[in-house]
């Protein structure tokens, strides 16, 4: 576990160190994200350790967005400022972002069938009775 | 009569145990709360954790940078955290191989979008520059988006407000559009939502259909990668106009 967490932690010191050196315009950690992906394909396998404490990370992903969220209190005036632009803004972009990336994921996939839902089938976790 | 409980409160304020304790406990019973009303995507955990510990912070008139001095052991796990999304995506690496370039050309078209409307739309009704910095990479997972947006010279902080807002209306309403749009394949339907929703969306997906949630995590973490180097070349290109 120890030796996993390491691995982690050296990806992304190393992706920190990259973006410094170079001047990248991407996030260390995500640099570090990609190197560990390149080990991976290259080792042709995820250790059993590794994908221990990368599940438990991912797991409990919500909880650490957490501390930086409650830095809302630090914009409490800005966001009644601009909060009908923020609102429309996030609200119209997202739905457009979903119609349009289905639209066209939909359009090059034409013609293979192999995600189809059945008809009857559920599209709702309610109606999937979980 | 209040003075013990402020010496308390002094005391508690100067070391870690008290932030870290809270951000586990308000967390926990944002979890709690949301199980109970059934895991509606309105009553996420993170919004009420947030507003939680806001509240709190509000009331007792302590400082943010006295509340994250302790939390910071939790934020600094987003870093990790990142590096690990590495494991989700080697996993879809054979699916992304056979369905690879609906889902390049659905990932740069998405991505753009999500970028350019909100970032117009926010303009156009007057937002500024700081402002637009911070929403711009609304729509990628929060730790990525906030490593973005403190790059362009927006507020790390009320990046992560608004991507988790985006989560929780892409996760609310994605569902509802898509069968709306008629839209039946699962891959379409959980690329689309991972796109535009990042973690909050995919774990919707991944509720109702495994290939839509396979296809949302895989959208989240290829999302990530995209904005993180269209959306810097974009801005400078915004400046300079």
């Amino acid at each position: 576990m120890l030796g996993a967490l390491t691995v982690i932690l050296c990806c992304q010191l190393a992706g920190e160190m990259l973006v410094a050196g170079t001047g990248l315009p991407v996030p260390g950690p995500v640099v570090g994200m990609v190197l560990l992906f390149a080990g991976l394909v290259l080792r042709g396998g995820i250790p059993v350790a590794l994908a221990g404490v990368g599940d438990a990370l991912l797991g409990h992903l919500a909880l650490l967005f957490v501390p930086a969220g409650v830095g809302v209190v630090l914009h409490i005036g800005l966001l009644g400022r601009e909060g009908a632009a923020l609102s429309v803004s996030l609200l119209i972009s997202t739905l457009l972002t979903i119609a349009v990336t289905a639209g066209i994921m939909r359009l090059c996939l034409r013609g293979d069938g192999d995600g189809m839902r059945q008809p009857g089938e559920a599209t709702k976790p309610s109606e999937a009775g979980q | 009569m209040t003075d013990p409980l402020a010496e308390i409160w002094v005391y508690l304020s100067a070391s870690p145990l008290a932030a870290l304790t809270l951000t586990l406990v308000a967390y926990q019973a944002g979890l709690a709360l949301s199980r109970r009303l059934g895991g509606h995507p309105l009553a996420n955990p993170v919004l009420i954790a947030v507003a939680l510990i806001s509240g709190l912070l509000l009331v007792s008139g302590t400082d943010y940078a006295v509340y994250f001095d302790g939390a910071q052991f939790v934020h600094f796990l987003l870093g990790p955290a990142t590096v690990a999304l590495a494991l989700p995506l080697y996993r879809q690496l054979a699916t992304v191989r056979r369905s690879a370039l609906a889902i390049g050309v659905s990932l740069i078209a998405g991505s753009l979008c999500a970028i350019l409307s909100a970032v117009g739309i926010a303009w156009a009704m007057g937002a500024g520059a700081q402002t637009l910095a911070s929403l711009a990479p609304k729509s990628v997972t929060a730790p990525v988006a906030m490593g973005i947006a403190e790059a362009l010279g927006g507020l790390p902080s009320l990046t992560a407000v608004l991507v988790i807002l985006t989560g929780i209306l892409g996760a609310a309403l994605g569902p509802p559009l898509l069968d709306l749009l008629r839209v039946r394949d699962w891959r379409a339907r959980g690329f689309a939502i991972g796109v535009a929703a990042h973690g909050i969306g995919t774990a919707r997906a991944l509720q109702v259909n495994e290939t839509a949630g396979a296809f949302a995590g895989l959208a989240m973490g290829l999302n990530a990668i995209a904005t993180a180097i269209l959306l810097p070349l974009l801005w400078q290109l915004f400046v300079s106009l």
